[in-house]
C-alpha cells in the first residue's frame, strides 16, 4: 500500500495545526486500497477545518463506502506552509485516511460551495500531480468530479473538470461508480468513452462534450457535439429525506473545525422565495425529514460523539413544521440520557419573538449569540427582495433575545440589492440602532452587530439578469454606513470586501472564457482566495485584462430579458418565464408567499420532477408573520401532503 | 449548577499521530468522551454552565506522554470499576488511560503541585562523543545563559538550575537519545531548549514525557503511578 505519511510526518513538526494531516477521527472508514473498487478521494478545496464539517461530503463518503464496489477516502487543500514542503520533497496531494497519494484513486471529487475556492481545485490537481487540463490528461489519470451549489453554473472551470454533477448526490454517485466499474473492466479503455458514459447519467454533465457558440461577444448556445448528448442537463433531486438518515456516523475530528458539533439535516429546499437566494431556488421543493427520524437521529449521534451540541440545519430551521414539539422531544431525550446540560442550535433563526423563544429553551450548555437575518434596511427593498419581515418581528425578535439574557445579536444584511436607494442602506443604520436602544431597557452594555455583505447575482434566480454594483459603489454604500453608525453607542458594523464581490460576481455568471483567467490567477500564487491574506484583486483584474476580458460586461452589465446565459443548458427545474416574472414582481415590489401554505405558482421544480413538498406536520409554525409582512395566528391544517410511510429511525 | 463532591484524577497516554493534536484539542476530546461516558460531572454555575475538568502541564504538538493528567470533579460519586478501559475505548486512537484515582477535591491543582518532569528525547544529527562532552560540560557549568521568547518578550535566563539531571543512552537511527529531567518551578525549560543548552548543534527528534513528579515531605512523588500519595481510592489499571 503506498503511503506518504513517513515524508508527512517527518515535515510536521514545521508547520501550523498538523493536526489538519493526520486523519484519525471518530467515524473515519478504513477500507483498504483495493484495485478492483471504484475509488473516490473527496475533496474540499479549503482547509480542514473548513471542509471536514461539509455534510454533503460526509453523506456522499458514507453512501460510497457501504457501497461494494466503491470506496471513499478524504482529502482538504493543504495550506501554504505545507505546500511548500511537500513541493520541495515531492510530497503529493494525499488523503487522510491512508495517506495514499492522489494519483491512486480513478476519481477526485471537489464539493464547490464557493466561487473562490476554484484556484484551490487546480491547485490540487496538480499538487496531485496530472494535468489541470482535461485536454491534456492521460488514461489512467483520476478523473476531476465537482458537485455542489456552484456546479449550477460550471462554465468558468469547464476546461478543468471531466464531469459536474448537479443537485442532491445520493442516488448518482453509485450510479456513477457502477459506470467507472464497468469502464475500468475494459482492457482497451480512453477517456472519452467513459465520458460519454457519463453523460447518459441523468444529472451529470460532461463539459467536454458541449461546446459553446459565440457570436461575436455574444454567446447564442452550448451545444452537445453530436446527438447522442442530451441537449439539457437536469439537476437530481431526492424525493423523500426519509430514505437517507446520513450521515449515519457523522466525522468528529480531533481538532476543533467550524460546526463543531453535531449536525442533523432536517429539511432540503426552501420555498420563502427570498429573490437573492440562489441556495433557496435551486434545492426545491422542501423535504421536511419525519420528525421522529430528526429525534433519533439527535439521539443516537449525542450518545455516539459526546457532543454537547446539535445544530438542526436546513435553510430556515425554524420553518420546520411543528419545529417545537422537535424541539421539546430532543431536550427530553437529552434529560433522560443525562449526559449533562446541551444546546440545540437554529442556524437561521427566524426573525421573530416566537424563534428566541425556541432559543431560550434549547440553548442550555453553550449560549452562542443570536443571528437574525433581515436582509435588507427598509420595508420597501425588503418587498423587492421578498423577504417579508416586518420591522415589528425584528424588534419582537432582538427584545426576546435581550430579555432572555443575551447582551449581543447578530445582524446580517445586503448591500447592493436591485432598486437600492441611499435610504435602504442606511435603513440598516437606522434598524441596528432600535435594536441597541431596546437592548438598552435590558442590558446597558446591549450592542448588535451589523454584518453587511455586498449582493452578488446568480444563475437560477430571479435577479440573474441584474447587473451587480461595482466595488467602488459597495464600497460608498459600506462609508455611508460607517459614518452613520460611527456615533451610534453599541452598533458595530463589519462588512465583506467589496474587491472580493466583485470577483464572486465575475465567475458565478461568468462562461468558458474565464477558463484561461483562473487558470493565470492560480499560476501567479492566487490560491485560498476565500483568505483576506491571500486576496489580491489585481491578479483577477490583470488576468481578465490580458485575456481581453471585460469586467463590466461581466458583472456590472444589466442583462436582456432573451439573453442566452453560460448555464442555459443545465436546469434546476425552474421555468426560465416564472424568474422573470418574478424579477419583475421584484422591481414591482410584488412579494410572493411561501408555496408550502398556498396553491402552487408552478416555479416548475415540482412539477417538473413529478414531486412535491414533503413536510413532517400539517400544522404550519406559529407566530410572527412568518415572512408574509401579515399578522398571522396558528395555522390549523393546510392542504399538504404528508408522509405516512414507515421511516427509518437509527 | 452542581457542588463538587469528589475529585477524580486520571493517568493518560498520547502516543502515535495524535501526538499533533494540540493541549486544547486534547482537552475538548476528553470533553466528549466524559459525556460519552456519562460520568456523573459537576458543571459550573451562570449563563454557559461548563463541566469542572481540569488539565496539567500542556504538552507541546508533537510530543509523546506515559504522563499526562487531568482532574475531574462529580457530582456525585462515581464506581471505578472498569473505568480505565471504557475511558480509553471512549477515546480516538493513540490516547489510553492506565490510571485513576480518587484525590482529596481541596488538594491543590495539578498546575501548582508538579514541579519537575522526566523526558526521553532524542537529538538528531550529532555525534554521541560530542554530546557526551557537551552534557559534562553543561553538568559541570552552574551558568547557562539562553535567550527565550515568552509572552513576545525576549529575555536571557540562566537555566541551569531548571536541569536538574541529563543522561545519554546511546545512539538512535538519526541521531543520540537523551534521557533528563527538567524542573517545571520556579523556573521551567523545555525540551527544545534543553537541546539548544548543549550547544551541540543538534535538532530535535522523537520526544516523549515518561514522568510528572511532585514533590510532597521532601518526597518526589507521581501523581498518580506510585504509592504514598493523598488518595482515598486508587485503582491503577494495566501499565
Amino acid at each position: 500500500m503506498k503511503t506518504v505519511w513517513p515524508q508527512l510526518e517527518s515535515v510536521l513538526a514545521q508547520v501550523q495545526k498538523p493536526a489538519r494531516y493526520i486523519g484519525g477521527e471518530q467515524g473515519a472508514k478504513a477500507k483498504a486500497p483495493d484495485p478492483n473498487l471504484v475509488s473516490w478521494l473527496l475533496t474540499y478545496p479549503d482547509t480542514y477545518e473548513i471542509g471536514l464539517p461539509n455534510q454533503g461530503l460526509q453523506i456522499l463518503y458514507e453512501i460510497l463506502n457501504e457501497a461494494d464496489n466503491a470506496r471513499a477516502d478524504r482529502s482538504y487543500a493543504p495550506w501554504v506552509d505545507l505546500e511548500v514542503l511537500m513541493r520541495r520533497d515531492g510530497v503529493p496531494l494525499f488523503s487522510v485516511e491512508h495517506h495514499t497519494p492522489a494519483l491512486d484513486f480513478d476519481v477526485i471529487a471537489f464539493n464547490l460551495s464557493a466561487e473562490l475556492t476554484y484556484t484551490n481545485v487546480l491547485n490540487c490537481i496538480d499538487l496531485a500531480g496530472f494535468a489541470v487540463r482535461t485536454v491534456d490528461r492521460k488514461t489512467n489519470d483520476p478523473f476531476v468530479f465537482v458537485g455542489g451549489h456552484c456546479t449550477y453554473n460550471p462554465e468558468p472551470i469547464a476546461d478543468f473538470v471531466d464531469a459536474v454533477v448537479l443537485g442532491d448526490g445520493e442516488e448518482v454517485v453509485t450510479e456513477i461508480s457502477d459506470v467507472i466499474e464497468r469502464w475500468k473492466s475494459h482492457p482497451d479503455r480512453d477517456r472519452i468513452e467513459l465520458h460519454r458514459a457519463l453523460a447518459k447519467v441523468e444529472g451529470v454533465y460532461v463539459p467536454s462534450l458541449y461546446e459553446p457558440i459565440y457570436d461575436g461577444q455574444r454567446l447564442v448556445a452550448t451545444r452537445p457535439i453530436d446527438d447522442t448528448i442530451p441537449e439539457i442537463i437536469e439537476k437530481r433531486t431526492v424525493a423523500d429525506l426519509a430514505d437517507w438518515p446520513y450521515p449515519k456516523e457523522q466525522l468528529v475530528p480531533l481538532t476543533e473545525v467550524v460546526h463543531d458539533r453535531l449536525n442533523v439535516e432536517v429539511f432540503r429546499g426552501c420555498t420563502r422565495g427570498c429573490r437573492f437566494c440562489q441556495a433557496g431556488m435551486i434545492t426545491r421543493p422542501v423535504r421536511e425529514r419525519p420528525a421522529e427520524q430528526v429525534r433519533s437521529m439527535v439521539r443516537e449521534g449525542l450518545k455516539r460523539t459526546g457532543y454537547d451540541q446539535v445544530s438542526l440545519t436546513s435553510l430556515s430551521t425554524a420553518d420546520f413544521s411543528d419545529i417545537e414539539s422537535v424541539v421539546t422531544g430532543i431536550m427530553d431525550d437529552a434529560t433522560d440520557d443525562a449526559r449533562g446540560p446541551i444546546s440545540v442550535s437554529l442556524p437561521s433563526l427566524r426573525v421573530d419573538a416566537f424563534g428566541v423563544g425556541i432559543a431560550a429553551q434549547i440553548q442550555r450548555a453553550k449560549r452562542t449569540g443570536l443571528t437574525f437575518a433581515p436582509e435588507a434596511g427598509t420595508w420597501r427593498m425588503r418587498q423587492v427582495i421578498n423577504k417579508l419581515i416586518r420591522e415589528e418581528d425584528l424588534y419582537d425578535a432582538v427584545e426576546a433575545a435581550y430579555s432572555q439574557g443575551w447582551q449581543r445579536v447578530k445582524l446580517y444584511f445586503l448591500t447592493g440589492l436591485p432598486s437600492e436607494t441611499d435610504v435602504d442602506t442606511l435603513g440598516i443604520a437606522e434598524l441596528a440602532r432600535n435594536c441597541v436602544e431596546i437592548g438598552k431597557r435590558y442590558n446597558k452594555r446591549a450592542s448588535a452587530t451589523a454584518s453587511i455583505g455586498g449582493f452578488v447575482p446568480k444563475p437560477f434566480t430571479p435577479f440573474q439578469w441584474f447587473g451587480q454594483n461595482t466595488p467602488q459603489e459597495l464600497q460608498r454604500k459600506v462609508n455611508l454606513l460607517r459614518d452613520r453608525t460611527r456615533k451610534m453607542h453599541g452598533v458595530n458594523l463589519k462588512w465583506h470586501d467589496p474587491a472580493a464581490t466583485l470577483v464572486e460576481g465575475i465567475t458565478s455568471r461568468g462562461d468558458r472564457r474565464l477558463g484561461p483567467v483562473i487558470e493565470e490567477v492560480w499560476r501567479t500564487g492566487g490560491i485560498f482566495q476565500e483568505w483576506g491574506e491571500h486576496f489580491n484583486v489585481d491578479r483577477w483584474t490583470d488576468a481578465m485584462a490580458k485575456h481581453g476580458l471585460d469586467i463590466d460586461w461581466y458583472a456590472h452589465r444589466h442583462r436582456e430579458e432573451d439573453e442566452v446565459f453560460a448555464w442555459d443548458h443545465l436546469s434546476a427545474g425552474l421555468h426560465r418565464d416564472f424568474l422573470w416574472q418574478d424579477w419583475r414582481d421584484a422591481l414591482d415590489q410584488v412579494g410572493l408567499e411561501d408555496c408550502r401554505w398556498i396553491p402552487c405558482y408552478d416555479c416548475g421544480a415540482c412539477t417538473g420532477y413529478s414531486i412535491e413538498h414533503v413536510v413532517a406536520s400539517a400544522t404550519p409554525p406559529a407566530g410572527g408573520s412568518q415572512g408574509t409582512g401579515q399578522d398571522l395566528h396558528s395555522g390549523g391544517a393546510v392542504p399538504v401532503t404528508l408522509s405516512s410511510k414507515q421511516v427509518e429511525t437509527v | 449548577m452542581s457542588a463538587t463532591v469528589a475529585k477524580l484524577r486520571i493517568r493518560y497516554a498520547k502516543e502515535g499521530k495524535i501526538r499533533f493534536v494540540g493541549h486544547r484539542d486534547v482537552a475538548r476530546i476528553f470533553d466528549r468522551a466524559i459525556r460519552k461516558l456519562r460520568l456523573p460531572t459537576a458543571y459550573t454555575e451562570g449563563f454557559s454552565p461548563r463541566p469542572k475538568i481540569s488539565f496539567g502541564l500542556a504538552l507541546s504538538v508533537g510530543h509523546e506522554s506515559d504522563a499526562e493528567y487531568l482532574d475531574v470533579e462529580l457530582a456525585t460519586s462515581a464506581d471505578l470499576e472498569g473505568l480505565c478501559e471504557q475511558f480509553t475505548a471512549a477515546l480516538p486512537h493513540g490516547l489510553s488511560v492506565f490510571g485513576i484515582a480518587e484525590v482529596d477535591h481541596k488538594q491543590e491543582s495539578l498546575q501548582q503541585a508538579i514541579t519537575s518532569c522526566s523526558w526521553q528525547i532524542e537529538v538528531l544529527d550529532v555525534q554521541q562523543h560530542d554530546v557526551e562532552a557537551a552534557v559534562a560540560a553543561a553538568l559541570r557549568s552552574d551558568d547557562i545563559q539562553l535567550e527565550r521568547v515568552r509572552k513576545g518578550k525576549t529575555s536571557t535566563v540562566n537555566v541551569r538550575p531548571a536541569i536538574l539531571e541529563i543522561l545519554v543512552v546511546g545512539p538512535t537511527d538519526r541521531g543520540v537519545q537523551l534521557e533528563v529531567e527538567l524542573a517545571t518551578a520556579p523556573l521551567t525549560v523545555r525540551p527544545s531548549e534543553l537541546i539548544r543548552a548543549l550547544r551541540a548543534d543538534g535538532s530535535e527528534g522523537k520526544v516523549r514525557r515518561t514522568h510528572q513528579w511532585m514533590t510532597v515531605a521532601d518526597t518526589r512523588l507521581e501523581p498518580i503511578g506510585r504509592p504514598g500519595i493523598a488518595a482515598m481510592h486508587t485503582e491503577l489499571c494495566a501499565s
